[in-house]
């Protein structure tokens, strides 16, 4: 075992901790852990673009963008978090502008920007173009922009190290973070790094779904380990389903697509948009369109010899258009479909692709505790954090904005902390969990395979709290997981190895997922309503008197060492906009 | 009732042309043996699946310390570059039913990297290039309030140059490289050109003198080696050509 010391350790190299780490880095001594090589992130993944209402193409200003921000979010939004989102995310576009990420232009030279769903002009009058992008790979070159950067700041990475636990030390009846324990894949030895100051920006929970857009490594590390040392996750029922994955594949196809004119088509070629949203049609909001997409597809109108998925045709729009603009997911559906979007349409189906929830953090970052208490010198930012600015529903657009906001928000945050504060002082064995996993992952002789769990806990997932739940499918959905954890204690391995044990990884990984699974799954039989992403069929309408209020999933352990899901909830904060129904 | 879709294409799954494949991969675990050896493994799968999905099969069902690196899954993350059928590609960009699945498909680490264990080699070597020819915007004076202006067309002149993923297919197929480690390889050069070309960029001369060196841009001997293994269909010898051109010339 090694120990290290810094002033701020950030966790995972995506596009909020490398945002976070060029400030923190320029303040305080910084390391980055990351279990990928920072540019493998799936930051890089995000393809149409990032909001801010620069006004460089029509009139635009941020108090829509609010607006917009909170009713896309289902009025779950914390509106004080929104206004700071918006109004930020005008210099956040410059930042990456001025450190050489190479916008899309316009004919005057200025940023171009595009249509997106859910962003629209004066209070949901119609579409705006609000999306600043780089063709169809916007999350690609902030990626690629971020992490250029780094290297020029001299940013310092431990690549392919993987932090397994969350030291928490209770000082004065007051939680601190005292650091984290991480393990390198090269070699297997166990690091602890101690530090003032800790960030996660270590990403999303989406591999727990089957048809998803997220990566392989997307396995709700950083929640989970907060989780498990008692840190509570904050609306985790709200999942974001995109609605056109590739058909069967999941992998993303952007809203850009429609940004730029494409049209959904069911089997008689209805654009059944007009039906669901008249004024926003195919750019209504992520969770509308999903749902209508199923809607088709539930009362037969669905496309293909089984009737299930929908097309997204872009075959109206010039080809020049769409090499310019998509030149990359037109390239998958040739790739992956064999189909040549200028002639055909695309199968299409939504795909689980983003968690609103999260670890719960004001608007600097702080960790909370509970509804109000902050944990000093623990930070988080990006998909890993609920501020909450995404409330039930994150509109498109708003993620890579949300990790460049509050990326740099909690960087600059926790380096001003390490600047003036004490190290806490490191538990006696601060590695004993870590060790006592890995050892009985690598030694265990039970019969249980990692990949059989996984896929039954993904088919669960995928079937009963998807785009439509009830309370039926949910409890089926508590059960099986509960059975698919007590089965996870049995999990063996066949790689004993400590040199790139991905084997044992995947292990770890699966053991995450399930338990955030868990928490996702008790949290949405509660809330008896829909709202945003969270749509109950038993409990069609949204019930502000009952549930306009965030989940607090709470981790309790019982005597005998059993733990549950303990649910709390936190009030949701109002500035200027009261709730009205959503229309789009 | 529950979202109808899944069971449908469970069931068509079921019913689609699985075919056997034998993969032929190149091990090596260094805890276990100094020597490298060939294994077969033989699946079922789907020809329309990806070889990346037939790597899964093999670690998920048959072998769990099958190590390889991977993580988007289409092409976007640069994981896994590794040498199909002896050419370098992506494993997530790969169907099977476009690699004549009738032989032995064979699986290797990228080449001129030092193999760790199995498909996972050092790609440090890799990015110390890439840092090397200092892959950030430089510029002078102050900056202006809003955005730098920069017209669609000068745009547009870098616009291949920024795709790219630094998976290394390019730079582990490059026979220079693959001789002598010190030259920069194509990758870097794409990434320097991508920075010698933006109108927003000062510091095109200083890339062009570290280009310069020995172990720079002149070593290429125009084999396209690395225009084939791009993933992302940047034409790498062409920017390598243009940042020669600009070497003599001195315009950019």
């Amino acid at each position: 075992m090694k120990i290290h010391k810094y002033d701020t350790v950030i966790v995972g190299a995506g596009g909020a901790g490398m945002r976070a780490a060029i400030e923190s880095t320029k303040r305080s001594r910084t390391a980055v852990l990351t279990k990928l090589y920072p540019t493998r992130s799936h930051t890089g993944a995000a393809q149409g673009g990032m909001a801010a209402a620069l006004a460089n193409v029509e009139e635009d200003n941020w108090e829509w963008h609010t607006f917009d921000t909170i009713k896309g979010g289902d009025y779950l939004v914390d509106q004080d978090a929104a206004e700071i989102l918006a109004k930020e995310a005008i210099d956040a576009v410059l930042d990456l502008e001025k450190m050489g990420l190479p916008f899309g232009r316009t004919p005057k030279g200025e940023i171009d920007q595009r249509r997106f769903g859910g962003h629209s002009r004066n209070h949901g009058e119609a579409p705006v173009r609000r999306a600043c992008y780089s063709g169809d790979r916007t999350g690609h070159m902030i990626l690629q922009t971020l992490y250029q950067n780094c290297i020029k700041e001299g940013v310092e990475f431990f690549n392919e190290f993987y932090v397994l636990d969350q030291l928490i030390v209770e000082e004065d009846g007051v939680k601190k973070s005292a650091g984290v324990v991480a393990y390198e894949l090269a070699t297997g030895e166990i690091h602890v790094f101690q530090a003032k100051a800790v960030i996660y920006a270590s990403g999303g929970t989406g591999k727990f779904f089957k048809v998803t857009s997220n990566a392989h490594t997307l396995t709700g590390d950083g929640q989970a380990a907060c989780y498990r040392r008692g840190i509570p996750l904050e609306d985790m029922e709200f999942f974001q389903f995109h609605p056109t994955g590739i058909w069967r594949m999941g992998i993303l196809l952007t809203e850009g697509a429609r940004g730029e004119g494409g049209i959904l088509r069911n089997k008689d070629g209805e654009r059944f948009m007009e039906k669901y949203a008249p004024v926003m049609k195919d750019l209504a909001s992520r969770d509308v369109v999903s749902r209508s997409i199923y809607t088709e597809i539930r009362e037969g109108r669905g496309c293909g010899p089984e009737g299930d998925h929908v097309y997204l045709d872009l075959t109206h729009l010039p080809p020049e258009q769409l090499d310019a603009k998509l030149p990359d997911i037109t390239e998958f559906a040739r790739t992956y479909l064999g189909i040549e979007p200028y002639t055909d349409p695309i199968p299409i189906q939504p795909t689980a692709h983003y968690a609103m929830g999260g670890i719960p953090t004001n608007v600097q970052g702080e960790v909370l505790a509970d509804n109000s208490t902050v944990v000093p010198g623990l930070y988080a930012a990006g998909e890993v954090a609920c501020v909450s600015v995404h409330g039930a529903n994150r509109l498109g657009t708003n993620s890579l904005l949300d990790i460049n906001v509050f990326g740099k928000r909690s960087g600059i945050a926790a380096a001003e902390y390490s600047a003036k504060a004490d190290y806490v002082e490191l538990p006696e064995n601060p590695a004993e969990l870590v060790v006592e996993q890995v050892e009985r992952l690598r030694n265990s002789t039970g019969n249980e395979r990692v990949a059989d769990i996984r896929k039954e806990l993904q088919e669960t997932m995928d079937a009963n709290v998807m785009v439509f739940r009830t309370e039926q499918t949910i409890k089926s959905a508590v059960e099986k997981i509960a059975e698919l954890r007590a089965r996870y204690k049995n999990v063996s391995i066949q790689d004993k190895g400590k040199r790139f044990n991905t084997d044992l990884l995947e292990a770890i990984e699966l053991g995450n997922l399930l338990d955030l699974a868990e928490v996702m799954a008790v949290s949405a039989l509660a809330r008896k309503e829909s709202r945003g992403g969270h749509y109950r069929e038993d409990y069609p309408n949204r019930d502000d008197v009952n549930f306009m209020r965030h989940t607090m999933a709470y981790r309790e352990v019982g005597d005998d060492g059993s733990d549950s899901v303990r649910l709390d909830y936190k009030p949701v904060v109002t500035t200027r906009y009261q709730p009205m129904e959503r229309k789009y | 009732m529950a979202t109808p879709v899944l069971d449908k294409v469970e069931a068509e799954s079921a019913a689609s042309p699985y075919i056997t494949v034998t993969f032929r991969i190149r091990r090596f675990n260094p805890e276990i043996s100094d020597e490298a050896i060939w294994e077969d493994f033989r699946i079922d799968i789907d020809p329309k699946e990806r070889v990346l999905d037939g790597l899964h099969k093999i670690k998920w069902d048959l072998d769990g310390s099958l190590t390889f690196r991977r993580s988007c899954a289409h092409g976007i993350c640069g994981s896994d570059a590794m040498r199909i059928n002896g050419k370098n590609r992506l494993a997530c960009k790969t169907l099977i039913k476009d690699i004549n699945p009738e032989k032995p498909i064979t699986v290797e680490p990228i080449k001129g990297l030092t193999v760790l264990k199995d498909l996972v080699v050092d790609m440090e070597p890799f990015f110390q290039a890439y840092r090397d020819v200092m892959p950030f915007l430089i510029t002078e004076g102050n900056e202006p309030t809003r955005e730098r202006l920069q017209s669609p067309e000068d745009r547009e002149r870098f616009d291949d140059t920024t795709k790219c993923i630094l998976c290394a297919a390019c730079t582990s197929s490059c026979p220079v490289f693959w001789n002598d480690g010190q030259y920069f390889g194509p990758a870097a050069i794409v990434n320097a050109h991508r920075f010698i070309f933006d109108s927003r960029d000062e510091a095109g001369e200083q890339r062009l003198e570290i280009l310069n060196d020995r172990d720079g841009v002149w070593r290429c001997r125009t084999t396209f080696n690395c225009t084939d293994a791009c993933p992302r269909g940047i034409e790498v010898t062409k920017a390598i050509q243009e940042v020669k051109r600009a070497l003599i010339t001195r315009r950019f």
